[in-house]
């Protein structure tokens, strides 16, 4: 099946409630869905016989700010039967610090967890129901969240404890 | 106090836990993880990553397009070259820009180059986490050959720093490709000897086959990729199913074992660095003349050469300096087959200088994730041939 074709079938599937928009850069499609949903939908590509999306190549997220809703959350997937890929993403807000929250995918792909506790440590994003929600590659006693666009590049005294802070700096 | 064990009384009902590394000669860098053991039995394990954090992404996002080439080498200094070849492609896509063949084709030599430099830098510390010092020594000679290639094309040796967007930053020195031929001619020969050392060797075997087993269907779910995933009986290498750089024009097979375990990971390797050689071989044969960048006025560094002589092109190559390039906003994903597997470059443009947001799938930090799975239930000397039959390089890991 090719890009238009996926997401077209997803759209007949769930309607435009849950797929919020489509937008098409070169060759590939980015297909935006209801967080709520993302369990759902995820089941669905993962076991559509059409769609068999069998193997999440990786999970990301990005920052917006200052925009909202502030975080999108992209899903990366391939079809190791069916030989396509495609992409899908969920928007997740942060109404207030540590309110961004969103269902983990580790049942459907387990791979997904070390992604998703990359991306939670990177943005401070939480997944509901991660089997091991435990920092992956930063100190344990760190509060800060460095792939945010307001992290300082030199850090802070508060937040990065054991970095060399640049006195006077404004970071990125 | 904790009473007292004695040293005669060896009965114990009880697990423990170990730590492996991070400074373990078979860690490879800095991996940590903590063992829990049944007397030798592995019960569990726990990775814990989180040494080297350069913060890779976040520095993409704040230098040029241009200057993350030489970032993204270092993220796998074992397959340099497949790294920027991944990043490249990425951003020609962005950009629409079409890459003359000289260059795809010298792209080809560099990146198989890389597969094999790594194979073999894998072969030599995987036989040394085993027992067996010798393959090391094999292994360093060619290396160190090809080591020798980069360094007379592009002047460094581990991370050339060769690919540029568009092209090549400039085109082969003379006798690179002689010099490839006398190569290819005997390293089929040399992988033979490494084969003499291990493929039938009794203790190999022994601590390799029916140890380490990741079935085909765990291998997905897990993400494993490249030789991982072959080594499982899954034939998927991104060369054939979504062909880059014109690999579609080469004849080469894609080898798969199906005994899931260390020694079909090692045969799938071996079996790769021939194939390579196979392509290496073609590569230097239908090598055109032409030119080695793309030309596209300011997106593309002008020659070097022009800068001198022409007005526009100094202002291009100025321009392209201070401000860099600016793809359109959007986000595209490409990827590779690297030496570890699936390598892929997520980049979300906001039409600006610099990527909004880069995205790494480094094929190691995933495959990684497979060591629980695969180290469950052996003993814990299998634990240090499972995780090297997994090809780590920590700073893609750790990035």
């Amino acid at each position: 099946m090719n890009q238009e074709q996926i997401a077209e079938k997803l759209l007949d599937k769930f309607g435009l409630d849950v797929v919020q928009t489509a937008v098409t850069f070169l060759d590939q499609i980015t297909v935006t869905v209801a967080k709520e949903k993302i369990l759902e939908v995820c089941t669905f590509l993962k076991e559509d016989p059409e769609l068999a999306f069998n193997f999440l190549s990786f999970v990301a997220g990005v920052d917006r700010y200052p925009k909202t809703p502030r975080f999108e959350m992209v899903y990366q997937l391939s079809s190791l039967t069916r030989r396509h890929r495609f992409r899908i993403k969920a928007l997740v807000e942060e109404s207030e610090p540590g309110s961004a929250i969103i269902d983990s995918v580790f049942s459907i792909w387990p791979t997904a967890d070390w992604h998703e506790r990359e991306t939670a440590e990177m943005f401070g994003i939480t997944f509901r129901n991660h089997p091991d929600p435990r920092k992956l590659l930063l100190p344990e006693e760190w509060t800060c969240h460095p792939l945010r666009k307001d992290f300082s590049l030199y850090g802070t005294d508060e937040d990065t404890p054991d970095l060399p802070h640049k006195a006077g700096s404004q970071g990125i | 106090m904790p009473e007292q064990v004695s040293l005669k009384d060896s009965s114990r009902s009880e697990t423990i836990e170990l730590n492996l590394g991070p400074h373990h000669p078979s860690t490879h860098g800095v991996f940590r993880a903590v063992v829990q053991l049944d007397g030798e039995m592995v019960v569990d394990i726990v990775p814990h990553l989180g040494y080297l954090h350069r913060g890779y992404e976040k520095t993409c996002e704040n230098k040029t397009y241009h200057n993350v080439i030489p970032l993204a080498e270092r993220c796998d200094y074992m397959g340099a070259s497949s790294n920027s070849l991944c990043y490249c492609l990425t951003v020609e896509k962005m950009l629409d820009v079409e890459v003359p063949e000289r260059a795809q084709v010298i792209r080809v030599i560099m990146a198989e180059l890389s597969r094999i430099f790594s194979h073999l830098f894998w072969l030599g510390t995987h036989g040394h986490d085993v027992g067996a010092m010798t393959p090391l020594f094999y292994m360093l000679r060619e290396r160190e050959e090809i080591m020798n290639l980069f360094e007379l094309t592009a002047g460094g040796r581990l991370m050339p720093n060769y690919l540029r967007i568009g092209g090549l930053i400039r085109d082969l020195e003379e006798g690179f490709v002689e010099r490839v031929r006398a190569f290819t001619g005997h390293f089929d020969r040399r992988v033979d000897e490494y084969e003499t050392l291990l493929t039938k060797n009794a203790i190999y075997m022994d601590r390799t086959k029916g140890i380490g087993i990741l079935p085909l269907e765990d291998a997905i779910a897990l993400g494993a990729s490249g030789p991982m995933v072959r080594g499982s009986g899954l034939a998927w290498d991104i060369r054939k199913s979504e062909p880059y750089s014109g690999y579609e024009q080469y004849q080469f097979d894609v080898p798969v074992e199906t005994g899931c375990d260390i020694y079909s990971r090692y045969l799938v390797r071996v079996a790769e660095m021939r194939q390579s050689n196979r392509i290496l071989k073609q590569a230097v044969d239908k090598l055109p003349e032409g030119p080695i960048r793309a030309s596209q006025p300011g997106v593309i560094f002008p020659p070097q050469e022009e800068i001198y002589t022409k007005m526009e092109s100094l202002i291009h190559h100025f321009m392209l300096v201070v401000e860099g390039v600016k793809p359109p906003a959007g986000e595209y994903y490409q990827v590779i087959e690297s030496p570890r597997g699936e390598m892929g470059c997520y980049i979300v443009s906001d039409g600006g200088a610099k990527p909004y947001r880069l995205k790494w799938r480094a094929p190691a930090f995933v495959n990684l994730e497979t060591l629980a799975r695969m180290a469950k239930g052996f003993f814990f000397a299998d634990l240090i041939a499972i995780l090297s039959s997994i090809d780590i390089v920590l700073a893609e890991v750790d990035r």
